[in-house]
């Protein structure tokens, strides 16, 4: 081969493997993204069962029970709006409190309640995780423009 | 008053960071000796004055000066010492003031340790580094003052954020902005070679120990900070793929394929064009690190504050940084052009291969990470990227990174033939992957992923050893193996060990991947339960008072049959001044596994919710990015890179071009 032709070869099996590679990233991309639902979003079935979610809002005051077992969860998640029933196993964040600002991410049911696998609380005591807090906003704007 | 006197420091260090810019750019241009030698002095002048701002800050810190708002918020009297200290830069605006003190410690160290270097070059690189603190000094000063005054001063401060209050945090920080400032090295480096148009093999024998410095900084950063993480957020992770983490590990990647880059062009003056791009995406790609943690767009425990001014201001830095250097590449870089003539089977084609991969790793990473926070900014919608992403693009990446790793040292340079190699490497292959299902076979986990992870663990051990064997064995007569195994010079040693390293961190990674366990389960004192072949009891809980908090402290026992191998005493602290809990977990460490306990809630009474961990091998993942450093260090102190000019280069011309 020429020199020439080496380099057109070299070419052509470089862009072979970045379009693989391009390919694997995509594919992977779309199987993993997660989105960011409220509970108003899952009770108007903008969602559905067996997606994979994340959901934020306060902790229902009052909502928290814990199972015989110590460790299995279960709470509400509200947006002021409506709220969803979340369960979960394992320990809890240090700031999961009630009525202060959380995220499950989970698998949604059938049933319109979510089998978290992850819940995130804030890191300190100064702000809220920014999606809790949008979800609670987002359902006092649709009120409020409800009432008007 | 000593606020004050900090402010002014910094304001003067924006002048001379300025100066230092002007003089070394200029002075380089037009030949002028006592420029550059002036823009060398203003390098020292400016490191001194931010060492003095720096060290005037931790002692308002240590007198718990609270009319300085920054101590005010991130300090207490109660706060022992040594948090004071580190509450310096547990903080946006110290760790800013930090960022500027490293880079102008580098600048310094380039301006006076390098005498290899010719004035020109230099200067040029000092000017650029000038440039840079200049915009990095202005946003301290304009967005970000440490030394902001607190009117009415209060009369306690509120502490630092506990998760902070930690042995990891005082030395996290410092390394890491070391690594990601030490980038800006290899960029000014980069620039200075587009502006003059020359990129020879001296060039590269300048410019890479200061990139490899800057790897072990980085390697060093990350690696302490998964361990932090592991042992500070008590459930037992090591590496979350966090945005945060994100935004280290895409430099560390880019910066591997540099230091990987720069061989090439060093020994065969091909890939130039290619190397200067990764150094100049290695640098923006901190500052973009820099952006993503310090503007508030991601929440965690990074993100101090969310001021949109800071974003913005970072935004524009890293804007202007890209947009000047992409230009002078556009414009340059084909002057730099025309390597030597390349071979398919040579080492040349095994290290781009390497290049490719870590490239294509670093940007999947950074889809993955930056795709959510641009959505969110376009108001597109809110999502987030799963773990599962990261871990499969990265593993498949990986592998054959991995693989050719240990490759590429049996290749010659320009051109090898297919016989010679598959000599050395097609019999060890086949052995470690059916040693793999064997070992695996007899330790019952037999699937995919383990295999994968330590076929290449076995693969790296076996090639790296072959190749040390080839190393002393095949060489002229008339030399002892002793003699021979001294001669080896410490660029070797740096490959050799670091790609140990990566095999140890394999290692670890599969092994504990496999075999780790984890139990929560609801704990009353006296009450045992079983995890891998161990017994832990748990005592009870007692009430125990620390400097600035008090513990609920509970008390774990673990037996092995009938030795006691542990006792463990995780905790639950409560800070006086924030009323934030915070779980401590308890480790014992040995070499093969570490016992893993942290308290979860109390159920009631004396019932506590308790977590258990098995984790074997866990601490392979730190001693193999250790032996990477080591392995850098090495590299980088190789006696060639610090030959004189004289010797390396005899004539670089001072191009009048630039």
């Amino acid at each position: 081969m020429t020199p020439r032709q080496k380099r057109f070869v070299l070419i052509v099996v470089a862009l072979l493997l970045l379009a693989a590679a391009v390919g694997l990233i995509l594919s992977a991309f779309r199987d993993n993204l997660v989105f960011f639902i409220t509970p108003s979003d899952i009770v108007q079935g903008k969602a559905h069962a067996g997606q994979r979610v994340r959901i934020g809002g306060l902790v229902q005051t009052g909502s928290v029970v814990r199972g015989s077992d110590g460790i299995t969860v279960t709470f509400r998640i509200t947006d002021t709006a409506h709220q969803v029933l979340v369960r979960y196993r394992g320990a809890l964040p240090d700031l999961f409190a009630e009525n202060q600002g959380a995220v499950a991410e989970g698998v949604l049911l059938p049933d319109g309640s979510v089998e978290a696998t992850k819940v995130l609380a804030k890191h300190d005591e100064t702000y809220m995780p920014p999606e809790a807090a949008d979800a609670v906003n987002q359902a006092q704007r649709a009120q409020k423009s409800l009432k008007e | 008053m000593w606020a004050e006197w900090g402010q002014f420091l910094l304001a003067l260090a924006v002048a001379v960071a300025g100066l230092q810019a002007l003089f070394g750019l200029v002075g380089a241009a037009r030949h002028r000796l006592a420029w550059m030698v002036a823009a060398r002095r203003a390098a020292v002048a400016q490191m001194v004055l931010l060492l003095t701002a720096f060290a005037t800050l931790i002692g308002r810190f240590l007198a718990s000066d609270f009319s300085v708002a920054l101590v005010a918020k991130n300090s207490s009297t109660l706060t022992p010492w040594y948090y004071q200290i580190t509450a310096t830069w547990g903080n946006h605006e110290g760790s800013m003031l930090m960022w500027a003190l490293a880079l102008s410690g580098w600048t310094a160290a380039v301006a006076w340790r390098s005498d290899s270097l010719t004035e020109a070059m230099r200067a040029r690189v000092v000017g650029i580094l000038g440039a840079v603190s200049t915009g990095f000094l202005l946003f301290l000063t304009l967005t970000s003052n440490p030394f902001a005054r607190l009117v009415p001063a209060p009369g306690q401060g509120r502490d630092l954020n506990p998760l902070l209050q930690d042995p990891g945090m005082i030395i996290h920080p410092p390394l890491l902005y070391m690594g990601y400032v030490g980038t800006a090295v290899v960029f000014a480096f980069a620039l200075a070679a587009l502006i003059t148009g020359r990129m020879d093999a001296a060039w590269s024998r300048w410019a890479r120990p200061w990139g490899l410095a800057a790897w072990v900084f980085l390697t060093l950063g990350i690696m302490v900070g998964s361990w932090w993480a592991y042992y500070e957020l008590g459930w037992g992770g090591w590496w979350f793929w966090d945005p945060v983490e994100n935004a280290s590990f895409i430099p560390w990647l880019v910066l591997t394929a540099f230091i990987h880059s720069i061989i090439v062009t060093e020994k065969r003056g091909a890939f130039r064009a290619w190397t200067v791009l990764l150094a100049i995406a290695a640098f923006s790609l901190s500052l973009l690190g820099t952006f993503l943690v310090r503007s508030g767009v991601i929440t965690s425990v990074h993100a101090f504050a969310s001021d949109p001014a800071r974003g913005l201001f970072i935004l524009g830095l890293l804007a202007v940084t890209v947009g000047v250097s992409l230009l002078l590449f556009a414009w340059r870089a084909p002057m730099l052009a025309g390597g030597g003539a390349f071979a398919w089977f040579a080492r040349e084609t095994t290290l781009l291969i390497n290049n490719i991969l870590m490239s294509v790793a670093a940007a999947a990473i950074l889809l993955g990470t930056v795709y959510p926070l641009l959505l969110d900014a376009l108001r597109l919608g809110k999502l987030s990227v799963g773990e599962p992403y990261f871990v499969a693009v990265f593993v498949p990446l990986m592998t054959p990174a991995v693989l050719f790793m240990a490759i590429a040292p049996f290749l010659r340079w320009k051109q090898d033939e297919w016989s010679r190699l598959a000599r050395r490497i097609v019999g060890d292959l086949a052995v470690t992957m059916g040693a793999a299902v064997l070992l695996l076979w007899w330790l019952d986990h037999l699937t995919l992923r383990a295999w994968l992870g330590m076929w290449l663990t076995l693969w790296v051990a076996v090639g790296s050893f072959r190749l040390l064997a080839e190393r002393l064995g095949n060489r002229m007569e008339g030399q002892s193996a002793i003699e021979r195994l001294v001669r080896i010079p410490g660029s070797w040693w740096g490959m050799w060990l670091a790609h140990l390293g990566v095999g140890a961190f394999i290692m670890g990674a599969t092994l504990l991947g496999a075999f780790e366990a984890r139990l929560d389960v609801k704990m009353a004192p006296g009450q045992t339960a079983e995890l891998s072949g161990y017994l832990f009891r748990f005592l009870g809980v007692q009430e125990v008072p620390g400097p600035n908090y008090t513990a609920m402290r509970g008390t774990v026992e673990v037996r092995q049959g009938d030795r006691l191998v542990a006792v463990l005493t995780p905790e639950k602290r409560s800070y006086h001044f924030s009323a934030m809990l915070m779980t401590e977990a308890a480790v014992a460490t040995t070499l093969w596994r570490d016992l893993y306990v942290s308290l979860g809630d109390r159920v009631d009474g004396d019932e506590w919710v308790v977590m258990l961990f098995y984790k074997p091998m866990v601490l392979f993942l730190w001693l193999g990015p250790l032996l990477m450093a080591i392995a850098g260090v090495t590299a980088a102190l190789d006696r060639r890179y610090r030959r004189t000019q004289a010797a390396a280069m005899p004539t670089v011309a001072l191009a009048a071009r630039g």
